[in-house]
C-alpha cells in the first residue's frame, strides 16, 4: 500500500531540488511561526488568570507557573479535598493546583501536608516555616475582602459568622464595635480583616451566610493597592522599613514631556 | 435606696417609649399601607428561635413566605436580627418537609413496630393513636400516657395539650424540653420569690453599670441582647464593666473587662465567696434596712443526690456481681451508684464542714424534695465562713496554666464590683447555671448577693435569668406544660389550685391528678421501665436532646410501646417513632410566644401549612374527639398507691353523658363557641385560619372527611381561657386582640400598661398595692412556700411552728458540692456541651438552611492545643469523645470561637452526626430535674 | 488458544502495566494509597522514591525555573529507567494515550480508512520541531509551554483527578488518529514521544531482527506504529536501533517465524557481528 505514494507524486511536475528545499524551508518557518504564535497565545491565555488561589507556600504566581510540574501530589496530600488541579474547560492554568474557598476552604492544617510533598518547590516550605517549624499561620494564599454593601453585619445584623469561622479569630478578623444610632440601643459588630495576619484560607468566605459571599478571598496582588515608598507614615515607626526600597524618582507628565528648552521656545499663542 | 433623678428619667422614658411603640402602632394600618405597594403582604410575628423574643415582619407572596425583616417597631430588636432570625423566611421550606402522616407498617399495612414507614391518612393515624393510647391507659393508667412537650409550643398549642392531658387523660406525664433549659431557674424563682420569672427586663441593660454573664455565652446565644450590652459598654467604656464567668473562653469574653474561667460546678463557691466578702469584709455594704424588711434566711438538706436513677428502680434490677445492674453496665453504674451515697471529697469538704461533714465521710443521699426552713443570719454567716479567697481560688481556678494569685485578684475584683456602692449590677445567666446538678441552688445563690446589697428588682440592677427557648416562659412556664404545674404558677399538688382549674375547665372536681412527678427524664425512664406505653412528641426532639440517649432510643425501639412524633422535619425523634404526624410550622398557624422579659407576642397565620400538615393544636383537638367521659374518667390506682376517684357520676351530674367526648367538654364548649369567626374585621380579616374555617388545601381530616374548621375562633378561646387564670394574680395578660396590635407587652399588664420591674413598688402595681401602707420599696409577693419552719444548717426543727413571710424573699445557705462525675485517671477530661450561634438546638430547622449549614456543617470538639498535642491529636483530625455511656467521633478544633483551658473539651449538640448526648450523663438537679449537660467525664483519643 | 496468547502476550502485559499504573495513581488520589502517588508529571513511590518527567523539567528549565534537588533526583531515576528499557517504552507501556491511539489504529484498519482516503503526508520529524518549539516558547513565555496544552497530561491527570473537558482531548486524539492521520498523535506530533525517542537512542533493551528467520510476511510492519524503524526487516539482521521504536513488542508477537526478539543492545550488536549467535537462542 505504501508503495503507492511515490507513484502518485511522480504524476506531478517535477520540482527542482534547490527550489523544493527553499520552499520546504519557507513552509516550515511559516508553519512554525503560525503554530508558535497560536501556541504562545494559548499559553498566555491559560496562564493569564490572576484570580487563582494557590495552596499555602505557593511561589509568586509567575514563578509558581514556571515551577509547578502539575503532578497533583499536593492535591493528594490535602486531607480535606480542598485542592483541585485545574481541568480543561475551567479557564485556569491547566493542571495547576488551586482551591475555591466558597466550596472547600483551606482548613489550615498545622502540619501543612500539601507543602513538603511538592517535588519542585513551587510550594515553598521555607515560606511557611517560622523558626524551623512549619507554621501555617505564616501562609499567604490570599487576602479576605469584605463587601461593605452586602455584608449584613454592616446593616446591624448580629452575624459575624466570618469572625467565628476564622482560625485566627481575633487576629486575622477583628470586630469593630460601633453604636447603632438608628436603633439607639444596639451595637454594630463589623468584621475587619487584618491584612497582615490574614492567610487567605477562606474559612470566612465559606461561612458567610449571604447568598453570594460578602467576604471573599482574592490573591493578594489583586486584592491590595500599593502606596508608594515616597511617603512614610509619620505615626508608625515600622513603616520606615519601606524606605529600604525608596529611591529618587524622575517624573514625567504630559506637561513636562518636552525639554525645558523646547518648552521655553515654544510660545504657542501665548503672545 | 432611692432612684437617682437621672435613672428615673431614663427608665420612665424607656417605659413610655416602649408603651408608645407597643400600644399605638396599629398593625392593620401598616399592613394595608404595605398591601398597596406591591403584591406582597407584611405582617408582624415573633422570631422562631431563642428566648430573646425579637419582633420580625414576614413578607408573604403567592401563599408563601418570601422574606423577613426585623420589626423596626419591636422594642427588643428595633429592626435588627441575628443570623438565625435573618433566615426565618427559609426555615419552613426544607426539601424533606413532612407532608403526610407516616406509620410503621408490615406488608399488609398493619401497624408493625419493626415495620417501615408508609404514608397513611389522618384518619388512620388517629385510629392507631386511639387504639394505642387506650391500650396504654388500660395497662398503666394515666401514668402510661405521656407527652414530650416544648418551650417552642405556641401558647395555644401548649394550653390545648396541657388541657387534654391533665383534664382529659388525668395524666401529668406532660413535660417540656424547657425542663432541660429553664427548670432550675424556675425552682430558683419559686423558692426565692414564690413566683416564677425575672423581676427585671431588658431595659436593665441600658441602665446598668455592670454586666456579669454567668455560664452564658450571650454573644452567641442571645446576640441581639449582646449587641445591647455592647452598645452599653460603648456608651461609657470606663464606667461600664463586663465580666464573663465561664468554664471556657468563648465569644462573650471578647468584650469582657474580666474573664474568669472556673472549674465546672464551682460557680457556687464563687457566689458564696462574693457573699462572704460582703458579710465578713464589707458588712457596711449590706442594706440592713432592705434585708430586714424583705428577706429571711433559709437552708435545705444537702444530701439530696444528683437526680439519677435510684437503686431498686426497675431498669436497675437485678444488680449483678460484676457491678452492672439491669439495663446499665458496670461502667455506667460507677456513676449512677453515687445517687445512693457518696464519699465527701477533699474539694467539697471545707464547704460541707458547717453541715458536719469532713473529707472521707460517707454521705447517704435521700430524696429531699423542695423542703427548706428558716435559719438566722448567724447561721448563714457560719455557712459562709469557709468561702475564703484562698479556698475558692483553690477549687475554682479553671485554667491550670493560670496562677492562683492572679486568679484570686480577679475574684476579688469581681466581688468589689458587686459591692461597690452606687454601682448597678445585672447578673445574666443561662444554661451554665441552670444545667447543673445543683442548678436550683446556684440560682438562689445569685439572688443572695443581689439581695444583701439591695441590688435586685431595681432599674439597672438585678439577677436576671435569660431563657433559651422562644416560649419557655410564655408557654412552658406560664401555661404550665410541666408535670407539676397548672397555668399561672398553680401546682397540681395544691388542691385549691386543682379546684380553680377544674372549675374553669368545667370538669368534675377530683378529675385532676395530684401526683405530678413525671418530668421529662422520668418519662424517658418510665418508658425504659415499661410504665409509659404511649408517648407523643410535640415541637421537640427528645431523642436527640436528652442525655444518656442510647438508653432512651433503645427503650423506644425495642420495647412494647407506641411513640408518636409531630414534627415538620425527619429528625432523630421522628426516626425513633412509630407514627409521625406532619405539623404546621410556626408561621403556618396563629400563635404566641412569651420571651425572657415576660413579653407576650402574638401573630397571625401567615400562610397555609405545607402538604397535609396541620398544627399541633388541631392534632390535640382531633385526638380529643376520640375519647369520651367513660373512656377516661373512671377510677385509677397510681403507682404510689394513690387512687384517682371515678368522676363519671360527677360528670353525669354536670350534664355530660358517658359518651360525651373530650372535644365537646374541653374544646368545643359553650365558652369556646362564643369566640366567633369573623372574617370581615380585624384581626381575622384577610388571614388564613386553617383550624377554624379549614383552608383551600381541603385536607382530609381525622374523620375521613374534608376538614372545614371548628366554626369558632379557637385560638382566641384557648388564649383567653388560659389568660383568665393569671388575671388578677400578678400574671395579667392583655386581651387577645390587643396583642394582635402591639409589639408584645411585658406582663403583668395592668390597666393596659406593662410592667418593667416586678416587686418594685414604683413600677409594679401588685407591689404598690402591697406596700401602700408600709411604704416599702419592694414587695416580694409571690405566694409559693411563704410559710417556713425554723432550724439550723443541719436540719429543720420539726417541733417549730411555721412562720409566714408575706412579701418576703429568701437568701439560701447552699454549699459548694462536687458533681457526681468528675475527671479521673480513666476519663480525664471534662466535657461541656452547648450551642453555636448558627444553629438552633438539634438543628432540625437550621441545618436545612443552606447558608447556615454551610457556615457550620458539623459539630467540632473544641480543645486546648496542648491537650490535643498530648493526646496525639491533630487540628482538624478526628477524635473519639468517650464517656462511660458511649462515644462519638468529632473533628478536633484547637482554634476558633471556643477555647477551653487544658482539661476540658466543648462539643455542641446540634449535629445528628456528632450525637454528643450519647456521651452525656442524665444527672439532674434533684430539685428542678434539669439535666446537667455541662459536665461529665470523658476520655479523648485519636479516631 | 496458545496461539492467541502468543500473539497478544505483550499487549496484555502492556495493558496490565498501563491500567495498573493508572489504578495506583487513582488509588493514591482517591483512597490514600501510597504505593504510587502523584501522576506522570511527577510522582513518589512509597512516598519515598521521586520520579519526574524529564521533558517537563527540561521545559521548566527553559522557562527559567529553579530546579529543585528532589526534581533532579526524580529526573535521574526516570532517565536511568528508560535508558534501560527503551525511551519510548514510556509510550507503549505507560502512557494511557497509547490505549486510545492503539484503539484508533485497530479501528482504522478494520474500517480500512487508509483505502478510503488519500494518505496524508506529514513528516514524522514534526515532533522534534514541536519539541524544539516547546522549549523556545517555554523560554519566552516563562512557563513550561507544552504542559499547558498537553493532551497527554490532560488524559492522565483526568484519569487521576477528574477529566472535565479533558474528555474532549481523548476524543480529538482518537478521531484525529482514526480519520485524519494514521498514527497521527503518537507517531507524528507528540513532543513527549519525540523527547523519549531522543532519550531512547541509547537505551539498552532492543528488538532484534534475524533476517535468516524472516519469511517476509510483513505482518510486523503492518502492526508497527513506527514502521520506519523496521526498515531492516527481510534485509539484514540487526537490532532496531531507532529511538522511535516504542518497544511495544507487537512485531515480536505477530511474527510467526521467531524473526524478532527482545535483546540487550550490546549482545545484539555482538550478534550482528555474528558472534554468540547460539547463546542468544
Amino acid at each position: 500500500m505504501s508503495e503507492n505514494r511515490p507513484e502518485v507524486k511522480m504524476k506531478k511536475e517535477p520540482i527542482g531540488d534547490r527550489r523544493k528545499f527553499l520552499l520546504n524551508m519557507a513552509r516550515g518557518v511559516g508553519i512554525a511561526t503560525l503554530g508558535g504564535f497560536i501556541w504562545s497565545a494559548q499559553v498566555d491565555a491559560v496562564t493569564a488568570s490572576k484570580l487563582m488561589l494557590r495552596p499555602p507556600g505557593a511561589l509568586p504566581e509567575a514563578d509558581f507557573l514556571k515551577t509547578c510540574i502539575k503532578c497533583g501530589l499536593c492535591v493528594e496530600a490535602c486531607p480535606f479535598d480542598t485542592l483541585l488541579l485545574a481541568k480543561p474547560g475551567e479557564d485556569k492554568p491547566l493542571g495547576t493546583p488551586y482551591f475555591t474557598p466558597r466550596t472547600v476552604p483551606c482548613y489550615m492544617c498545622t502540619d501543612i501536608p500539601c507543602v513538603p510533598i511538592c517535588p519542585t518547590g513551587a510550594l515553598n516550605e521555607e515560606s511557611v516555616t517560622t523558626d524551623g517549624v512549619l507554621d501555617i499561620n505564616s501562609a499567604d494564599m490570599g487576602l479576605a475582602i469584605i463587601d461593605h454593601e452586602s455584608c449584613i453585619a454592616f446593616w446591624g445584623i448580629q452575624c459575624d459568622a466570618c469572625y467565628r469561622a476564622c482560625p485566627l479569630l481575633g487576629e486575622a478578623i477583628t470586630i469593630e464595635y460601633a453604636k447603632n444610632e438608628r436603633t439607639g440601643k444596639h451595637a454594630f459588630m463589623k468584621p475587619v480583616v487584618q491584612g497582615d495576619v490574614c492567610t487567605g484560607c477562606g474559612l470566612c468566605e465559606r461561612a458567610c451566610v449571604t447568598e453570594k459571599a460578602s467576604i471573599f478571598v482574592l490573591p493578594r496582588e489583586v486584592a491590595q493597592g500599593k502606596a508608594g515608598d515616597y511617603y512614610i507614615k509619620g505615626w508608625d515607626k515600622n513603616d520606615e522599613k519601606r524606605l529600604e526600597n525608596a529611591k529618587a524618582i524622575k517624573t514625567k507628565t504630559k506637561l513636562s514631556e518636552k525639554s525645558a528648552l523646547d518648552s521655553l521656545n515654544d510660545v504657542g499663542d501665548l503672545y | 435606696m432611692a432612684l437617682s433623678r437621672r435613672d428615673f428619667l431614663k427608665s420612665s422614658a424607656a417605659a413610655s417609649a416602649a408603651a408608645a411603640i407597643g400600644m399605638t402602632v396599629p398593625t392593620e394600618v401598616e399592613a394595608a399601607a404595605a398591601k398597596a405597594e406591591g403584591d406582597w403582604r407584611w405582617d408582624k410575628a415573633a422570631c422562631r428561635f431563642c428566648g430573646t423574643g425579637c419582633g420580625i415582619m414576614m413578607a408573604t407572596k403567592g401563599g408563601k413566605i418570601v422574606a423577613v425583616k426585623g420589626d423596626p417597631a419591636a422594642p427588643v430588636n428595633r429592626g435588627l436580627n441575628c443570623i438565625k432570625g435573618y433566615f426565618n423566611a427559609k426555615i419552613m421550606y426544607g426539601a424533606d418537609r413532612l407532608t403526610k402522616p407516616l406509620l410503621r407498617v408490615d406488608e399488609n399495612g398493619n401497624f408493625d413496630k419493626k415495620g417501615r414507614f408508609a404514608p397513611i391518612s389522618w384518619e388512620r393515624a388517629f385510629d392507631e393513636m386511639e387504639v394505642q393510647a387506650k391500650k396504654a391507659l388500660k395497662e398503666s393508667g394515666p401514668e402510661g400516657v405521656a407527652v414530650f412537650a416544648s418551650g417552642q409550643y405556641t401558647i395555644m398549642e401548649g394550653y390545648a395539650a396541657q388541657k387534654m392531658m391533665k383534664g382529659g387523660f388525668r395524666s401529668n406525664a406532660i413535660d417540656p424540653n424547657a425542663r432541660h433549659c429553664m427548670a432550675s431557674a424556675v425552682v430558683g424563682f419559686y423558692q426565692t420569690f414564690g413566683i416564677d420569672e425575672p423581676s427585671g427586663c431588658y431595659d436593665d441593660i441600658e441602665l446598668t453599670d455592670t454586666i456579669v454573664s454567668w455560664g452564658s455565652n450571650m454573644a452567641e446565644m442571645h446576640p441581639i441582647l449582646w449587641s445591647r450590652v455592647t452598645d452599653r459598654k460603648l456608651s461609657d467604656p470606663d464606667r461600664v464593666k463586663v465580666i464573663n464567668m465561664s468554664t471556657y473562653t468563648h465569644r462573650t469574653s471578647d468584650l469582657a473587662d474580666i474573664e474568669i474561667i472556673f472549674s465546672p460546678n464551682t460557680d457556687m463557691a464563687i457566689w458564696n465567696y462574693i457573699a462572704r466578702e460582703i458579710v465578713y469584709n464589707n458588712p457596711d455594704s449590706i442594706d440592713w434596712d432592705f434585708v430586714k424588711k424583705h428577706i429571711v434566711f433559709a437552708a435545705s438538706p444537702v444530701n439530696m443526690g444528683y437526680g439519677m436513677r435510684r437503686k431498686g428502680e426497675k431498669s436497675l434490677t437485678p444488680v449483678r456481681p460484676d457491678g452492672s445492674a439491669g439495663k446499665y453496665d458496670a461502667l455506667e453504674m460507677q456513676t449512677i451508684d453515687k445517687e445512693m451515697q457518696i464519699t465527701v471529697s477533699e474539694k467539697e469538704a471545707p464547704a460541707l464542714a458547717p453541715y458536719g461533714y469532713k473529707a472521707g465521710d460517707v454521705m447517704v443521699n435521700k430524696p429531699a424534695g423542695l423542703k427548706h426552713w428558716e435559719i438566722d443570719f448567724e447561721e448563714y454567716k457560719k455557712f459562709l465562713a469557709p468561702y475564703t479567697l484562698d479556698y475558692v481560688a483553690d477549687i475554682a481556678k479553671g485554667d491550670p496554666d493560670e496562677s492562683k494569685e492572679a486568679y484570686g485578684k480577679k475574684l476579688k475584683a469581681l466581688a468589689d464590683l458587686y459591692i461597690e456602692k452606687g454601682r448597678k449590677v445585672v447578673s445574666f445567666w443561662t444554661m451554665g447555671m441552670n444545667q447543673h446538678t445543683r442548678g436550683t441552688w446556684t440560682n438562689t445563690l445569685a439572688y443572695n448577693v443581689h439581695f444583701l446589697l439591695n441590688k435586685q428588682a431595681l432599674p439597672g440592677s438585678g439577677a436576671f435569668s435569660l431563657t433559651g427557648q422562644p416560649s419557655a416562659c410564655g408557654t412552658a412556664r406560664e401555661v404550665g406544660t410541666f408535670c407539676h404545674r397548672l397555668p399561672a404558677d398553680m401546682m397540681v399538688k395544691n388542691p385549691k389550685h386543682r379546684k380553680i382549674v377544674e372549675n374553669s375547665w368545667k370538669i368534675p372536681l377530683g378529675t385532676l391528678n395530684p401526683v405530678g412527678n413525671q418530668h421529662i427524664m422520668k418519662i424517658h425512664r418510665d418508658i425504659e421501665d415499661g410504665i409509659v406505653k404511649f408517648a407523643w412528641i410535640n415541637v421537640c426532639n427528645p431523642y436527640q436532646d436528652s442525655a444518656s440517649a442510647t438508653h432512651w432510643i433503645n427503650a423506644a425501639r425495642n420495647m412494647d410501646n407506641f411513640i408518636v412524633c409531630s414534627d415538620g422535619y425527619p429528625g432523630i425523634s421522628a426516626k425513633v417513632s412509630d407514627l409521625i404526624l406532619p405539623s404546621a410550622m410556626i408561621y403556618e398557624k396563629w400563635g404566641g410566644y412569651g420571651n425572657a422579659e415576660r413579653r407576650t407576642q402574638l401573630w397571625r397565620q401567615q400562610v397555609l401549612p405545607v402538604g397535609d400538615s396541620m398544627s399541633d393544636t388541631w392534632q390535640w383537638v382531633e385526638f380529643s374527639k376520640r375519647f369520651t367521659v367513660e373512656d377516661l374518667w373512671g377510677a385509677y390506682t397510681l403507682r404510689n398507691g394513690k387512687k384517682l376517684a371515678n368522676v363519671i357520676p360527677e360528670a353525669l351530674k354536670m350534664g355530660y353523658k358517658k359518651d360525651t367526648t373530650m372535644y365537646e367538654i374541653l374544646f368545643a364548649n359553650e365558652r369556646a363557641k362564643s369566640y366567633k369567626v369573623d372574617m370581615n374585621s380585624f384581626p381575622q380579616q384577610g388571614y388564613d385560619n386553617s383550624e377554624c374555617i379549614g383552608d383551600s388545601r381541603n385536607v382530609v381530616g381525622s374523620d375521613g372527611k374534608v376538614f372545614d374548621g371548628y366554626g369558632f375562633m379557637i385560638h382566641e378561646y384557648l388564649f383567653e381561657e388560659y389568660a383568665d387564670f393569671g388575671r388578677g394574680h400578678a400574671h395579667d395578660l392583655a386581651p387577645f386582640i390587643t396583642y394582635q396590635r402591639v409589639r408584645g407587652l411585658k406582663w403583668p399588664v395592668v390597666d393596659g400598661k406593662e410592667t418593667q420591674w416586678r416587686f418594685n413598688s414604683m413600677y409594679d402595681p401588685y407591689a404598690a398595692k402591697q406596700t401602700k401602707e408600709n411604704n416599702n420599696s419592694h414587695a416580694f409577693y409571690g405566694p409559693l412556700a411563704k410559710a417556713l419552719k425554723q432550724g439550723d444548717l443541719k436540719g429543720m426543727d420539726k417541733a417549730s411552728k411555721k412562720k409566714g413571710l408575706k412579701n418576703k424573699a429568701k437568701i439560701f445557705a447552699r454549699p459548694y458540692m462536687d458533681p457526681p462525675e468528675m475527671p479521673d485517671d480513666n476519663y480525664d477530661t471534662w466535657l461541656c456541651t452547648g450551642r453555636v450561634l448558627e444553629h438552633w438546638h438539634s438543628g432540625t430547622m437550621t441545618m436545612r438552611v443552606p447558608e447556615l449549614y454551610r457556615a457550620v456543617p458539623e459539630a467540632l470538639c473544641y480543645m486546648h492545643p496542648q491537650d490535643a498535642k498530648d493526646k496525639g491529636l491533630k487540628q482538624g483530625g478526628l477524635c473519639w469523645v468517650e464517656s462511660r455511656r458511649g462515644k462519638v467521633k468529632a473533628r478536633v478544633e484547637t482554634r476558633g470561637r471556643n477555647r477551653p483551658a487544658r482539661g476540658l473539651v466543648f462539643v455542641p449538640w446540634f449535629d445528628e452526626k456528632v450525637f454528643i448526648n450519647k456521651v452525656c450523663l442524665d444527672a439532674t438537679c434533684p430539685q428542678s430535674k434539669q439535666t446537667d449537660f455541662k459536665k461529665c467525664a470523658v476520655k479523648i483519643y485519636k479516631a | 488458544m496458545r496461539n492467541l496468547w502468543n500473539s497478544y502476550r505483550y499487549l496484555f502485559f502492556r495493558r496490565v502495566v498501563q491500567i495498573g499504573l493508572m489504578l495506583l495513581y487513582f488509588g493514591s488520589a482517591s483512597w490514600g494509597w501510597t504505593i504510587l502517588m502523584g501522576n506522570l508529571s511527577s510522582s513518589r513511590i512509597l512516598d519515598f522514591v521521586p520520579l519526574s518527567d524529564p521533558y517537563a523539567v527540561l521545559q521548566m528549565f527553559a522557562a527559567g525555573a529553579v530546579i529543585s534537588a528532589d526534581l533532579l533526583i526524580g529526573v535521574g531515576v526516570v532517565v536511568v529507567l528508560y535508558s534501560i528499557i527503551g525511551g519510548r517504552a514510556f509510550c507503549s507501556w505507560v502512557c494511557p494515550v497509547n490505549i486510545i491511539t492503539d484503539a484508533a489504529a485497530v479501528l482504522r484498519r478494520a474500517l480500512r480508512v487508509d483505502s478510503l482516503s488519500d494518505r496524508q503526508r506529514l513528516s514524522r520529524n514534526l515532533r522534534y520541531w514541536i519539541l524544539a518549539m516547546s522549549l523556545v516558547i517555554s523560554f519566552f513565555m516563562g512557563v513550561a509551554a507544552f504542559e499547558f496544552i498537553s493532551p497527554v497530561a490532560m488524559v492522565y491527570r483526568g484519569i487521576v483527578f477528574g477529566l472535565g473537558f479533558g474528555a474532549a482531548a481523548i476524543l480529538i486524539i482518537f478521531l484525529f488518529d482514526l480519520f485524519v492521520l494514521k498514527e497521527g498523535w503518537c507517531g507524528h506530533i507528540c513532543p513527549l514521544g519525540g523527547f523519549y525517542s531522543l532519550l531512547g537512542k541509547f537505551s539498552l533493551i532492543r528488538v532484534y531482527h534475524s533476517e535468516e528467520n524472516c519469511t517476509l510476511c510483513m505482518k510486523c510492519k503492518e502492526v508497527c506504529p513506527e514502521h520506519q524503524v523496521l526498515h531492516m526487516v527481510g534485509k539484514f539482521s540487526e537490532s532496531v536501533l531507532s529511538g522511535e521504536c516504542t518497544n511495544c513488542a507487537r512485531c515480536i508477537e505477530v511474527c510467526d517465524d521467531d524473526a524478532l526478539e527482545f535483546s540487550i543492545r550490546k549482545m545484539a550488536e555482538n550478534k550482528k557481528l555474528g558472534e554468540n549467535n547460539d547463546n542468544i537462542k
